[in-house]
């Protein structure tokens, strides 16, 4: 009796377990899928600074958080309908090609070989990074080429020490690599002299420069030894989800382009520029053609801000990461950041 | 008393021993402070220990920054703990990404769960009831947390994190890998080949990987093998791998009492007429498991503990919930030894409390005399 009764359970518990977490995740339909869910599953980074990490509140803030919600907001209208699924470096692409998550917004750097080998797609960069170098005033060095001799603290992680490597090895820059498992110790063993050069994206070492107690002491010399475009990621093959990602994107970068920010975005609804009528879905029917709501754009813009906001409300200079627009600023006020036209 | 008195008189009689009252402070200081290299490490020593105390007093108490914020926290420099981090962090620490307006269903699974297993631990209470007893808590807390059910608004498994997620990934690898491990090592012992070897098999390739591979094969390779539009919860292949680590673990140490249960037991069982299941159940089982409880609760507190590992899947267990406060922009590079020792502390209260507990049932089950004699 009580065996039989214990087997049922078993039974019932091993497949309670199965239909609650059996998820579809066809390579077609992504939206639909997402649809039927009711939330988009976003892979961010489990924590990095300014990019995703938790506030006090236990809720994920950063802008890769933010570029999540913005696709939420163009599919359901509103931002939180986003589950955020923490993924480790070494695990993210697998996250995306086994349909744990349908959207990769995680400091992933866009290259040739994750483009055309692991079955995935990239959208439109979202913030240009890389390798840059910091030392100390105290060290009286202006360039990387004065560098000799010097230890260099980094950590463990994808390309870092390669790209040292090819950097300095063509220009016979001698240096010794100090490899730190734990962010805190890494930064202490630069702040505590024990390197002479602390390395890795620059927006990573604006923070570090950030936690200083004499901020002003560091300086980041002005070489950036690797191109790091940070980009979302999704499946391959499934161009309608790659769209709707690729084209929210846009919109954000197009919106502070055309000055449309979060607070005046519903005067901008009376503009009489076609195209910008054409991006909130006055006129015209590009949500259509995105199998979304008209008003995608105008939802995700009126929800999130404009490109701009983005950055500066998460990296900005008034946050304590304290980064500049650099190659961030808009093409016309000479970054890279570029949207194609909406029409 | 007689005879500690004659042992005195005889010494005093025979040497003259000077007596124990005159020069117990001698007898007892003689060893730390007998020779002068004896003395100067004793008072190194002691230099040293009160250094120590009295500097982590001043950073954890006289020193430390009770009010305000990261501001305050930045300009002292160091110079002291900084709680207002904890006081900030503490409901992010415990409950992790959980949604903030949710956080009683967590806390009052916790509640359930803690109350349930402080109830079970009561020898008075020891009776089939606790099975069912169980089976409603852990549905219970199955509801609370994932919801979709009395209007309970659903939280996917990835938003789980904090102490709830260490609680449920530890005892339910435990609670399982114990039934796993019993089965497991009754087969090792067992007289049919086939069943030996899949045993022995399956535990020395599960003890021969680290945990850390385990977990790996579980979140990384096991999707890519799944039919297209299948995917396990990743919560959910974790806690296998756990149950499945402890199990060869606990196979081991549960083998050990069984070979330690002299073979006159088994042997009288069967005269007795009782089957295998039957006399393992009622004869030999309940005396193999009585002489491992410590090995056993050497296990328990372990696996407490290397349940940590499952940060590098990307679940967010209670050790990692510290480490991500950290990195709040806010906060980062300000408070880095404060969120760790509150995790020691909570590792350290409940290590101490199996601990504990061992030694009051290994205490009431009197392991060492009952042993044979059930």
């Amino acid at each position: 009796m009580s065996k039989m009764i214990t087997r049922m359970v078993a039974f019932g518990l091993a497949a309670a377990a199965f239909s609650v977490f059996a998820a579809p995740a066809s390579a077609q339909a992504t939206l639909e899928a997402v649809r039927k869910r009711g939330k988009v599953l976003c892979g961010v980074s489990p924590t990095a600074p300014g990019f995703s990490y938790a506030d006090d509140k236990g809720v994920r803030q950063g802008f890769d958080a933010d570029v999540c919600r913005a696709v939420s907001s163009a599919v359901f209208g509103v931002p939180d309908k986003v589950d955020f699924v923490p993924l480790n470096t070494n695990v993210r692409f697998q996250g995306l090609q086994s349909g744990e998550v349908d959207l990769l917004s995680r400091q992933t750097t866009m290259t040739f070989s994750r483009d055309t080998s692991l079955g995935l797609d990239f959208a439109p960069v979202v913030f240009y990074d890389g390798q840059g170098l910091m030392v100390s005033t105290k060290l009286g060095v202006k360039s990387a080429s004065e560098l000799s001799q010097s230890a260099v603290c980094i950590l463990p992680g994808t390309t870092t020490l390669q790209n040292l490597e090819d950097y300095f090895k063509p220009r016979n820059i001698k240096y010794e690599a100090v490899v730190f498992e734990n962010p805190d110790e890494w930064r202490n063993a630069f702040f505590s002299g024990r390197c002479d050069v602390i390395t890795t994206d620059r927006s990573d070492l604006a923070s570090v420069r950030a936690i200083a107690n004499d901020p002003k002491q560091y300086v980041i010399l002005p070489e950036t030894i690797s191109k790091e475009p940070l980009a979302p990621v999704v499946r391959q093959n499934d161009s309608n989800w790659r769209d709707i990602v690729s084209w929210t994107v846009n919109a954000l970068i197009a919106a502070e382009e055309y000055g449309i920010t979060k607070g005046n975005i519903d005067e901008q609804l009376k503009s009489k520029d076609p195209e910008i009528q054409r991006l909130l879905g006055v006129n015209g029917d590009l949500g259509k053609m995105l199998n979304v709501d008209n008003k995608w754009a105008y939802n995700a813009i009126k929800q999130l801000g404009n490109y701009g906001e983005l950055f500066e409300r998460n990296l900005g200079e008034k946050t304590p990461l304290g980064l500049t627009r650099g190659p961030n600023q808009l093409w016309n006020k000479g970054g890279l950041i570029y949207s194609p036209p909406f029409r | 008393m007689t005879d500690a008195a004659q042992l005195n008189t005889l010494a005093s009689v025979a040497d003259e021993r000077p007596t124990r009252n005159a020069s117990s402070w001698y007898t007892l200081l003689k060893p730390y402070i007998g020779s002068p290299f004896n003395a100067v490490v004793t008072f190194a020593c002691l230099w040293l220990i009160y250094r120590l105390v009295t500097g982590a007093w001043g950073w954890l108490v006289t020193r430390a920054i009770v009010e305000g914020g990261p501001q305050t926290c930045k300009a002292a420099a160091g110079a002291g703990a900084c709680w207002p981090f904890l006081a900030a962090k503490l409901r992010f620490l415990i409950f992790g990404f959980y949604p903030y307006d949710e956080h009683w269903r967590p806390a009052l699974a916790v509640l359930l769960f803690l109350g349930a297993m402080i109830y079970s631990m009561i020898p008075r209470f020891w009776s089939r009831r606790l099975l069912w007893l169980w089976l409603a808590v852990v549905v219970t807390c199955g509801v609370l947390m994932y919801g979709g059910l009395f209007g309970l608004t659903v939280v996917n498994t990835t938003n789980w994190g904090g102490l709830p997620l260490s609680f449920m990934l530890s005892s339910v690898g435990l609670a399982f890998g114990f039934v796993l491990g019993v089965l497991l090592a009754l087969a090792r012992s067992s007289k049919l080949p086939a069943i030996q070897v899949i045993a022995v098999v399956f535990i020395e390739m599960v003890r021969g990987v680290p945990l850390v591979s385990i977990l790996f094969m579980a979140s990384v390779m096991l999707p890519l093998f799944m039919p297209d539009g299948v995917t396990i919860d990743k919560l959910l292949r974790a806690q296998v791998a756990i149950i499945i680590f402890a199990g060869a673990y606990i196979a081991e140490t549960v083998r050990g009492g069984l070979q330690a249960v002299p073979k006159g037991q088994h042997e009288a069982a069967a005269s007795l007429g009782l089957g295998y299941w039957l006399s393992m159940r009622k004869i030999v089982l309940p005396q193999a498991l009585k002489i491992v409880i410590p090995p056993l609760v050497n296990i328990f507190i372990g696996f407490f503990q290397d349940t940590t590992l499952v940060t590098i899947i990307g679940l967010l267990d209670f050790l990692d919930t510290v480490r991500s406060a950290m990195r709040d922009p806010a906060w980062q590079g300000i408070a880095v030894l404060e969120g760790y020792i509150f995790a020691a502390l909570v590792y350290a209260v409940f290590s101490y409390g199996m601990g504990s507990y061992s030694r009051f049932i290994e205490r009431r089950l009197k392991t060492d005399h009952g042993h044979g004699r059930h």
